[in-house]
This record gives structure tokens, C-alpha cells and sequence, in this order.
């Protein structure tokens, strides 16, 4: 069992869903970066989601693909976040997920990448531009390396799609709340209720929603649907505006874990 | 065999690099173009308005001062008496009238120099559509002109502040309404880019060039060209061109922008000097660096201005289809005037790189029949232009 697929049985078990907070690998410096990964793993997040930034995030709203350009042309590149993620590894056991865009794999080398991955403590890897229908080859050097590959579902998706994509998942499914881009929003679709019935229908693997949370108030709701909720760029909206303030950050980690049943 | 296959694949390039919400307004996309594709009556309307309101066929002209200088019969193919002034119409009627037969009512388009967002709003207007383009800031400075004449067709022009503000960032923000109104929303791309089945289905539409010069060259020449020449940004009007003559004897010549020089790293010929990544969701040759980070692309012409290119002329350069050149911006300038003075045709700068590779082809090609694409006119970069000469009004 990976340490993804432990953590959503340990939290089951509980009762309790899971909080996956996301941040710009890199984002603000990489050593705050470090920090603040640390910091959410203290203050009661479940599994941290590291963005590698890509130049062109067409799947992201204008705060991350701003996270995405403040990194890279800090000149920080994905050597780095590996470096920065071997060395976090070694103080915490939190599962930790990298998202990021295909070509930065594919130039990579899917498998030099998958394990790389794995060798400095990924535990699972989401890739927004990446449907199924392109990732035969991924899968399987992902799946050698036992790294959990995590598919995106959107509220688009048919039947047919979703049992293709639930099955090529491990780890957890990613559950994209709205028809849109990654940012913040007051509200989520009305019918998130019945996609979520939709895709539960066709699997008992964890499903864990992201896209447009921004408050306790909207992660309460959701949570309800979902076995674990992603905060993105709601997260990085506050370390933006709150210049790093720690303290804060912390806080309103551990108030949506709260309001969540955490 | 007839590509791309079942998944939109020529060889490994192409494919559907996208977020999942789009993976079902592709598939719908597919099967309408599918339908409507062999679909008499669309066929019949399409070159309807190919003839009456675009201005088809476009004449094959033969050139005699500009033969006579380089020793070669060279023959222009008019795409710049299209209507809107650039072969990117013959896309744009044929996608809105699809987007039409899906009940869509909201069109958005990306543009560079202009000419396909013009063509995409001229669409909208003449088939009663809410029209948004995406442009990159610089672009709509460089290519004022064509701002302007989108804004009295209706549409809303959106310039676009990230990245490098052309082509490809407009692009990204093309896409990214696309998969938030994906819902009402027909995304017109305007070129063989982005992902299945947009390069097969922008290359069918664009197809009416090569087939008319097919035509056009057996009537004044009893035979096929030796050479064609088409300037390669995505690679619509080269493609475009190019199709009906693959596998034949005729010499297909695609010709990148080298901006400053292959050399300085400044230009937009990822064919030439770049290597395989995917950008715009499918897999091609692009300008990136060793982490796959999507570089700037540089060219005097922002048609040309773009780092990637559409994955089947990556499967053409792949099984030596097509032979691929590039020629600098000083070269383009200089055919750009040259062309005006020798010929009375002020084209675009687009154009004006095919243009541009006389120089280099004719020493080989004497006596031989050459057909060069003229994909746009020049109006739309007079302003560029005089600022780099220095010419007054």
C-alpha cells in the first residue's frame, strides 16, 4: 500500500478527510517554500501537493501561473525542487505529490523522472495535461517505480471517461470541482454534488476535489462530498498578501482542517 | 496510410495534450467534423462561401519580372486577394460553419499578426456569433491596424499581459476560456496546432490552396511545379499547399522565420533548431530549454512569431517530406521590398519569407516551375516596416 492509499484508509478509519494544501514548488524562494511545507504538515495537512513550474500552466489561473513565472525566472528549475524535496524528506513522513505539466516529464525522461521521483520521496505524481489516452507509457514507469498516478476528472467527463480515468488512477483521483481554470472562487457549481455521486458510483479508490476552494465556509461543503479537499491558490493568494507571514499561514491551515472535521 | 490515426497521432507527434475538461468538447468536435466533413450539403455551403464571399479560387499569377530575375518561371499563389487580406479565411469559414451545426454561439480565437483573428471575427459577423480574441500585448501594437478592424467586426480584443505577450501566450489564454465556457464555446484555432483534431481538420480546410494550384499549374503548365515555397509559423497555408502534392515529384520548400539568426538563438524555427516537447497540447517541435521550458520565440513577423509548430510538418521533416529552410528577418525585409518594387505586390511579412528563399533556391532551380504561396497581404505590417527602413509618409 502506498503512503497515499495509507493515509486516506489511516484518515477513513477516523472518520476524518483529508487536507492536501498545494504550493509552487520554489514559491516564494525555495527555502521558504521548504518552510512552509513543513509548516503545513505541522499544522495538520494530510498529504502535500509540490507544483514543478512549466512555462505555459494552460490548466491555471492567474495566481499560480504568477507563482509559476515568480519561480522560474528566480531561476529556479526542476533540479532544485528535487533538492528541495530530498532534503524535506528527511524531516517528515507527510505523502507528497508533485504536479506538473507533461513536458517538463517528457523532457526529462518519463522514466528518469519517475525515478527520481521516487528516490528522493514522492510518493505521487498529477500531470493536468495528461489524459489517460497519452499516458500508457508514463503508467508504466510510474507503476515500476511505485509511484502512485493521479488522473484529473472533470465534471465533463461521461460515464465512459470516468471509469477509464478511475481506473488508471492510484493514490486518489483527482476531483476537478468546476468548468475552469485553478483559482479561487466565492462559490463552486451546483452540481458538484452529482458529479461527485457520479464518479463515487464507479469507485471505492479516495476522491479528492480541488479547483476554487478559497474559504472554510466552501471546504466545509465540499468536504462533505469528498473523502479530501486540494487548496491551491487560495493558499498562495495569502502567502502573497501576508508577505510570508507564518503564523497566519499556519492558522488558516489548521481552520480549514478544523471545519473540515480534520 | 492516412494520417493522423485514430488518436490524432502522425507518427508520435500530435495527440490531445489537455486538461480533462476538454477532452469531451474534442471528442464532439471530432465527430461533428467527422459527419459535416463528408456531409454534402456542408461541403456545398462551405464552397459556397469560399467563392462568393472569400473570393475563390485565388488566382495562380505568374510572375515575369520576378522569373526573369532569378532565371526561374515563378508563379504567386494570390492567398493575399482572399477576402480579410490572408488565407486564414478559409479556415475560419469552414470552423464557424461547424460551430454553427453544434449550436455554439460564442467563438473565441488566438491570434498573432492579426489576420486570423480578423478572418475569425469577420466569421462571427457574418454568422451572428459573439466573438472574443485573445492577442498578446506587443501583437496588438505591432499589428495595430488589424486591432482596429477586428474592433469594428464586433469582436473583443483581449491583450494578453503574461509571458512574452505573442502569439503562444495568447494561445494559452485562448485556451483556458475555452475550458471555462467550454460549454457554449467554439474555439477557432488558426492553425495545424494545438490538439486532435484541429491540425488534420485546419489542414483539410486550408487544402483548397493546393488543390486549386494543382489545377491552375496544369492549365498554364501541363505539369506539376518542381519547387513550392510556403513560409512555416504553425503551418497552415504551407500545409495547406503542400497536401495535394506530397508524394508527387514536386520539392515542397517550408520556410521558418531565423529571426536575428539561427545562430543568436533569436528566432522562431523550432524545426530548424528545436527539439520535441509539447506545447498547446500536442507533441512537436518546439523552442525550449533542457527542462522543457517553453522559450520566446523571435521573428519580425508576428504571424511567424511562435515557438512551436504543428506536429505533422514535425512528421514531414521526421520522413523527409518536406525540406525545411529558414530565412532572418533582414532577408525578409529585403524580399518584402523587393516584391513591392519588382511586382507591385506589397505582401505580408509572413509571405515575404518564402519570398525571401529565392534568392537561395534559384541558383538550382533555373528554368524550373516554382509556385510560392503569397499567404497574406502587407498592410497590416507597413507600420513595422516603415519604422525599419525609415520611410516617411
Amino acid at each position: 500500500m502506498s503512503r497515499i492509499e495509507h493515509k486516506f484508509k489511516e484518515l477513513k478509519a477516523r472518520d476524518k478527510k483529508a487536507l492536501i494544501p498545494y504550493i509552487t514548488g520554489g514559491y516564494p524562494t525555495l527555502d521558504a517554500c521548504e518552510k512552509l511545507i513543513e509548516l503545513f504538515a505541522a499544522n495538520g495537512a494530510d498529504i502535500v501537493e509540490i507544483g514543478i513550474p512549466y512555462s505555459d500552466p494552460l490548466a491555471d489561473g492567474p495566481t499560480i501561473q504568477r507563482a509559476s513565472e515568480a519561480v522560474l525566472s528566480s531561476g529556479v528549475d526542476v533540479e532544485d525542487i528535487f533538492k528541495m524535496v530530498a532534503n524535506l524528506r528527511k524531516k517528515t513522513d507527510i505523502p507528497l505529490v508533485f504536479m506538473t505539466y507533461y513536458n517538463v516529464i517528457y523532457c526529462y525522461g518519463e522514466k528518469k523522472f519517475a525515478e527520481k521521483a521516487i528516490s528522493i520521496g514522492i510518493d505521487g505524481v498529477i500531470v493536468p495535461d495528461l489524459p489517460p489516452e497519452e499516458a500508457a507509457s508514463w503508467c508504466k514507469v510510474a507503476t515500476v517505480n511505485s509511484l502512485d498516478t493521479i488522473f484529473l476528472v472533470a465534471p465533463t467527463s461521461d460515464d465512459e471517461r470516468i471509469e477509464k480515468i478511475v481506473s488508471a488512477s492510484s493514490g486518489f483521483i483527482y476531483c476537478v470541482s468546476l468548468t475552469g481554470v485553478t483559482g479561487a472562487r466565492d462559490n463552486l457549481p451546483m452540481e458538484l454534488s452529482s458529479f461527485m455521486r457520479r464518479v463515487r458510483s464507479q469507485t471505492d479508490k479516495p476522491l479528492a476535489v480541488g479547483f476554487g476552494i478559497s474559504s472554510t465556509e466552501v471546504a466545509k461543503k465540499v468536504s462533505k462530498l469528498a473523502d479530501g479537499i486540494i487548496i491551491g491558490s487560495a493558499l498562495i493568494d495569502l502567502i502573497e498578501d501576508s508577505g510570508i507571514e507564518y503564523d497566519k499561514i499556519g492558522k488558516f491551515i489548521r481552520d480549514i482542517k478544523k471545519t473540515i472535521g480534520g | 496510410m492516412i494520417l493522423p490515426d485514430s488518436k490524432g497521432h502522425f507518427g508520435k507527434f500530435g495527440g490531445k495534450y489537455v486538461p480533462e475538461t476538454l477532452m469531451a468538447a474534442l471528442a464532439d468536435l471530432e465527430a461533428a467534423y467527422k459527419k459535416y466533413g463528408v456531409n454534402k450539403n456542408f461541403q456545398a455551403e462551405l464552397d459556397r462561401y469560399l467563392r462568393d464571399y472569400a473570393g475563390r479560387p485565388t488566382p495562380l499569377y505568374f510572375a515575369e519580372r520576378l522569373s526573369e530575375h532569378y532565371g526561374a518561371k515563378i508563379y504567386l499563389k494570390r492567398e493575399d486577394l482572399c477576402h480579410t487580406g490572408a488565407h486564414k479565411i478559409n479556415n475560419t469559414i469552414g470552423q464557424a460553419l461547424l460551430a454553427k451545426r453544434m449550436n455554439k454561439t460564442r467563438i473565441i480565437a488566438e491570434t498573432g499578426a492579426g489576420q486570423h483573428g480578423v478572418a475569425t471575427a469577420t466569421v462571427a459577423a457574418l454568422f451572428g456569433m459573439e466573438c472574443h480574441v485573445y492577442m498578446g500585448e506587443e501583437d496588438t501594437i505591432r499589428q495595430a491596424p488589424n486591432v482596429l478592424r477586428m474592433k469594428l467586426l464586433g469582436a473583443e480584443v483581449i491583450p494578453v499581459t503574461s509571458g512574452s505577450r505573442t502569439l503562444k501566450d495568447a494561445m494559452n489564454e485562448a485556451i483556458r476560456d475555452w475550458v471555462t465556457n467550454v460549454e457554449n464555446t467554439f474555439y477557432i484555432i488558426g492553425s495545424v496546432a494545438g490538439p486532435h483534431p484541429y491540425p488534420a481538420m485546419v489542414r483539410d480546410f486550408q487544402m483548397v490552396i493546393g488543390k486549386e494550384t494543382k489545377e491552375q499549374i496544369q492549365k498554364q503548365e501541363g505539369k506539376n511545379p518542381d519547387y513550392i515555397v510556403a513560409c512555416v509559423g504553425g503551418g497552415s497555408n504551407a500545409i495547406g499547399i503542400f497536401y495535394p502534392f506530397l508524394n508527387t515529384k514536386t520539392i515542397l520548400i517550408g520556410v521558418e522565420p531565423a529571426g536575428f539568426g539561427l545562430e543568436t538563438g533569436k528566432h522562431g524555427a523550432p524545426l530548424a533548431r528545436g527539439d520535441v516537447g509539447v506545447l498547446h497540447g500536442s507533441m512537436s517541435y518546439v523552442i525550449q530549454d533542457e527542462f522543457g521550458q517553453i522559450k520566446e520565440a523571435h521573428s519580425i513577423s508576428a504571424g511567424l512569431d511562435y515557438p512551436g509548430v504543428g506536429p505533422e510538418h514535425s512528421y514531414f521533416k521526421e520522413k523527409g517530406l518536406v525540406e525545411y529552410v529558414a530565412v532572418t528577418d533582414d532577408e525578409a525585409l529585403r524580399a518584402f521590398e523587393f516584391l513591392s518594387k519588382k511586382e507591385g505586390i506589397i505582401s505580408a511579412l509572413e509571405s515575404a519569407h518564402a519570398i525571401a528563399y529565392l534568392e537561395r533556391l534559384a541558383p538550382k532551380a533555373s528554368g524550373k516551375v516554382v509556385v510560392v504561396n503569397l499567404s497574406g497581404r502587407g498592410d497590416k505590417d507597413l507600420e513595422t516596416v516603415a519604422k525599419i527602413l525609415g520611410v516617411d509618409s
